[in-house]
C-alpha cells in the first residue's frame, strides 16, 4: 500500500460541489488526500474599486450586492464605519430594526447552509426540506424590507423603513413556526445515522489550529473558541441584550471541531436567533429610524468627514470587517472589505489533509464559503506579481469583449 | 438448435429490447416523480426520461483527446446489450423467457456484472481523473454487493433443489414454484431476510443513492460518465433503465413470483395481459421500495462505509437467511441427497 502512486486531481474552478468558482488541486493516493492547494480569485468583481468612485449613501447599496446571503451584514459594517467617521448618531430604534433583520438573515443563511451541506452529503431530501423551511424567513424579510435578497434596508444614519405595530404578529408567527420546526430539524440532521457516519470525525479543526489560523464565526465556535462579535464588541442593539456564543457542547458530548460540530453550531444558532429576535421585539423603543431624513444633509456630513474607522459585524458566516478612510471628499479614499470566508479559508489546507475524496465537498462546504465576497485579484505572470490598476482592469475587460465579439 | 435460429427467438429478442427500454424509462419517470413528491417537490413529468433520451440522441458524441476511442465507444453499446440480454433470460408475467432453454440463473448473475464492467472499462478509457476514481469505486462496489446477491439467488435455488424440484437453477422453475409455498416458519423468516438483502443489493446494482459513490455528482461530477455525452451517454442511460427493469424483474421472480391467473380464472390473451399488468405493478412496487424510498431517505455512503455495509451487515443478513432456509429444509421436507 505504501507504494501507491500519488496522482493529481483538479477540482474546480467549476465543479458541481462548489457554488462559486474556486480551484483546488489535490494530491491523491488511493482515496486519501495527501496534499491540498487552492487558488481563489476566479470571480473578482471589483466592488471595492467601484465603491471608491461613489458616495457613502450609494456604497451602502453597493454593499448589499457583495453577498446575496449576508447583505445586511456588509451594509451594516460599512454604515457603522462611516457613522463613526462622520460622527452620525443612529437613533435607538434603527439599531433594533437592524438587529432584527440581521438575525432573520442569520436564520435563513444557516438554513441555506444546512441544505447545501445535505446536498453535498448526497442527501437531497433534507436539502429540499431545509430550503423549504428557509422560505419562511425569506418571506418575513420580504414582508419587512420589501425584498427577498438585497434588502436595501440599512442606510447610513439608520434604516430606510420602520416596522409598524401591526407587523409584529407576523414576525411572532414566523418565530413560532421555527420553534416548532427546530426539534424536527435537529432530529433530521443530528440524529440521522448516515449524516453522523459521514460528518463525525471528518474535517477536524483543533481549537489551537482554529486560533492560529484566525478562523471566525461558526467555524471557530465549532472548534471551541467562544468568539462572537455580537458579544465581544456589541454593535447595533446587541449591547442591550445578552448574546451567548453557541458552542457545540450544547448538543454533542464535548467539542470535537468536526463537520458534525459545525452542523450543531449552525442549527443551535438558529435557536439562539429566535430568542434574540423575541427579546429585541420586547425591548424595542419608539422614535425615529433615521438620523436625518434629507439625504443631502447626510451626504454633506459625509463629505466633510475626515478620518478612518472600522466596522465589525458578526455575519452568519463569521466576522465581517469593513475599513473605510474618508478624506473630505465625496468618495472614500480607501475601502477594504474582509468577508468571513477570507479568514476561514486557510483552515481548508488543515482540515482537508488526510481525509478522503468523498469528504471533499462537505469539508469545503463546512466553513460556509462565499467566494465572491472574498476574491481579490492577483495576476501572476512568469512568477512576477503585477499590481492591477482600475484602468488596466478596464482595458483588459474591453479587450476581452472585443475578442469574444470577433 | 445450434446453427438455426428460430424466428420466434429473433422477434422475441427485439420485442424484449423494446419492452426493456420503454418500461425502463417509464420506471425512471415514476421513480423521479415519487422521489419528488416525497421531497415536497412537483417533479418532472412522467415522460421526462423519454425527452432526455431524445435530446441526448440529437447531440454529438464528444470524445476526449486522451481517451482510448475504441473502448470508450464500445462500452455503452456493451452495457446496453448486456442489460437487454439479462432480460432475455427472465420470465415476464406468465410469458416464458425468450432464451429460457439456453441458460440459467448463474448466467444471469454473470450477465449482471457485464454492464458494470463495461462502465468501468469506459470510465478508465476516458482518461479523466474523475472517471478513473469512479471506475475504481465501481469495481469496489461490485465486489461488495455481488456476495449477498449470489447468496440470495443460490439459497433460493438450493431450497427448491432440497424440496425435490427438478431443474431448480432455471428461472422458469423458480417463477413457477414460489419458494414461499414450500417452506415452513424458519424458511419464511429466512426468505424475509434474503428479501431485505436483495432490497439493499438493488440500489447498489443500479448505482442509486446511497450507493451512487461511483457517480457521485457532488464529488466526482458524474464519475464514470463524466466524459460521456450525446449518443454514448444516451446508451448508458438506456442501459441503466433496462438494468432497472432487469433487477426488479429478478427480485419479482425470486420473491414475488405469483401470477394473477393462478387465482383468477382467466385464459388466453386476457390472462397474459392480466399477468403482465400484475407483473408491472410488482416491478413498480420493487422499484418504489428499493430504489425511490431508499434514495429519498439516505445520504450517500463513503466508499469504505459501502464496503463495510455490504460485506458486514447485508452479507450477514443473507447468510442468516440462507442458514434458516437450510434449517427449514432439514426440519421439514428433508434434504434430498
Amino acid at each position: 500500500m505504501a507504494n501507491k502512486p500519488v496522482y493529481n486531481i483538479p477540482i474546480g474552478p467549476i465543479h458541481p460541489a462548489f457554488k462559486e468558482p474556486i480551484l483546488f488541486t489535490f494530491d491523491i493516493q488511493g482515496e486519501q488526500i495527501k496534499g491540498v492547494d487552492f487558488a481563489p480569485g476566479k470571480t473578482h468583481r471589483a466592488i471595492e474599486w467601484m465603491g471608491m468612485r461613489r458616495n457613502p449613501v450609494q456604497i451602502a447599496h453597493l454593499c448589499d450586492r457583495i453577498c446575496g446571503i449576508c447583505g445586511v451584514s456588509h451594509t451594516l459594517a460599512f454604515s457603522r464605519a462611516i457613522e463613526q467617521i462622520a460622527e452620525i448618531e443612529v437613533p435607538e430604534r434603527a439599531h433594533y430594526v437592524r438587529s432584527i433583520i440581521a438575525e432573520f438573515e442569520r436564520i435563513q443563511s444557516h438554513l441555506l447552509w444546512a441544505g447545501v451541506a445535505a446536498h453535498e452529503l448526497g442527501f437531497d431530501t433534507l436539502f429540499h426540506l431545509a430550503w423549504r423551511v428557509r422560505e419562511e424567513a425569506m418571506d418575513v424579510i420580504e414582508y419587512l424590507t420589501g425584498n427577498r435578497v438585497n434588502y436595501g434596508i440599512v442606510q447610513v444614519g439608520g434604516v430606510r423603513r420602520d416596522f409598524t405595530e401591526d407587523q409584529f404578529p407576523r414576525i411572532e408567527q414566523a418565530l413560532q413556526t421555527y420553534e416548532g420546526l427546530v426539534n424536527k430539524l435537529v432530529t433530521l440532521f443530528l440524529e440521522d445515522t448516515t449524516i453522523k457516519l459521514r460528518s463525525m470525525n471528518c474535517g477536524v479543526l483543533s481549537e489551537r489550529d482554529a486560533l492560529e489560523l484566525c478562523t471566525v464565526g461558526p467555524t471557530a465556535r465549532a472548534s471551541g473558541l467562544a468568539l462572537d462579535v455580537r458579544s465581544d464588541a456589541p454593535y447595533a442593539a446587541y449591547g442591550d441584550i445578552e448574546v451567548k456564543p453557541v458552542l457545540p457542547d450544547v448538543y454533542s458530548d464535548g467539542i470535537h471541531g468536526d463537520v458534525y460540530d459545525r452542523i450543531v453550531v449552525r442549527l443551535f444558532e438558529v435557536v439562539e436567533s429566535i430568542r434574540i429576535v423575541r427579546e429585541l421585539m420586547d425591548q424595542m423603543p419608539v422614535g425615529p429610524v433615521l438620523w436625518e431624513t434629507k439625504y443631502a444633509k447626510i451626504l454633506a456630513t459625509c463629505k466633510k468627514a475626515e478620518g478612518e474607522a472600522i466596522g465589525r459585524v458578526e455575519a452568519p458566516r463569521g466576522e465581517c470587517f469593513h475599513y473605510v478612510r474618508m478624506n473630505r471628499s465625496e468618495a472614500p479614499e480607501a475601502w477594504k472589505v474582509k468577508a468571513s470566508t477570507y479568514s476561514n479559508q486557510m483552515s481548508w489546507l488543515n482540515i482537508l489533509q488526510g481525509e478522503q475524496i468523498a469528504d471533499i465537498p462537505i469539508i469545503v462546504a463546512s466553513i460556509d464559503p462565499c467566494m465572491s465576497c472574498t476574491d481579490r485579484v492577483s495576476v501572476i505572470r512568469d512568477g512576477r506579481q503585477d499590481v492591477m490598476t482600475g484602468e488596466a482592469l478596464h482595458r483588459l475587460s474591453v479587450e476581452k469583449t472585443r475578442r469574444l465579439q470577433e | 438448435m445450434i446453427g438455426m435460429v428460430p424466428i420466434t427467438a429473433v422477434i422475441g429478442c427485439i420485442g424484449i429490447a423494446v419492452y426493456g427500454i420503454l418500461f425502463g424509462l417509464v420506471l425512471q419517470g415514476v421513480d423521479r416523480k415519487c422521489a419528488a413528491r416525497m421531497q415536497a417537490r412537483y417533479g418532472p413529468p412522467l415522460h421526462q426520461p423519454f425527452i432526455d433520451i431524445a435530446k441526448l440522441f440529437c447531440k454529438d458524441n464528444i470524445i476526449p483527446k486522451n481517451a482510448v476511442t475504441s473502448v470508450f465507444n464500445a462500452a455503452p453499446v456493451i452495457a446496453l446489450a448486456a442489460s437487454v440480454t439479462i432480460l432475455l433470460y427472465l420470465p415476464i408475467g406468465s410469458i416464458a423467457p425468450v432464451l429460457g432453454g439456453w441458460g440459467d440463473i448463474i448466467l444471469v448473475l454473470y450477465l449482471l456484472t457485464v454492464p458494470g464492467l463495461a462502465m468501468v472499462a469506459g470510465g478508465l478509457a476516458s482518461g479523466s481523473p474523475y472517471a478513473t476514481v469512479g471506475s475504481q469505486r465501481e469495481m469496489v462496489t461490485m465486489i461488495a454487493y455481488e456476495m449477498p446477491l449470489a447468496i440470495a439467488v443460490i439459497a433460493i435455488a438450493w431450497r427448491l433443489y432440497a424440496a425435490g424440484v427438478t431443474d431448480p437453477f432455471s428461472l422458469v422453475t423458480i417463477a413457477q414454484t414460489p419458494v414461499w409455498s414450500i417452506v415452513g416458519i424458519p424458511g419464511i423468516i429466512g426468505m424475509l431476510l434474503l428479501m431485505v438483502a436483495m432490497a439493499w443489493v438493488t440500489p447498489a446494482e443500479l448505482s442509486r443513492v446511497p450507493c451512487d459513490t461511483p457517480e457521485a455528482e457532488t464529488e466526482l461530477c458524474g464519475g464514470i460518465l463524466v466524459e460521456y455525452s450525446g449518443k454514448n451517454l444516451a446508451l448508458f442511460t438506456l442501459s441503466g433503465a433496462v438494468k432497472t427493469v432487469a433487477m426488479a424483474t429478478l427480485a419479482v421472480v425470486l420473491f414475488l413470483p405469483w401470477n394473477i391467473t393462478w387465482f383468477v380464472p382467466l385464459a388466453g390473451a386476457a390472462g397474459i395481459i392480466a399477468d403482465l399488468v400484475f407483473f408491472a405493478v410488482k416491478v413498480l412496487l420493487v422499484v418504489f421500495f428499493s430504489v425511490s424510498l431508499i434514495r429519498v431517505g439516505m445520504a450517500r455512503f463513503r466508499i469504505n462505509h459501502l464496503v463495510t455495509f455490504y460485506w458486514g451487515y447485508i452479507t450477514l443478513i443473507g447468510f442468516a437467511g440462507m442458514i434458516l432456509l437450510v434449517l427449514d429444509a432439514m426440519l421439514g421436507m428433508g434434504v434430498v441427497a
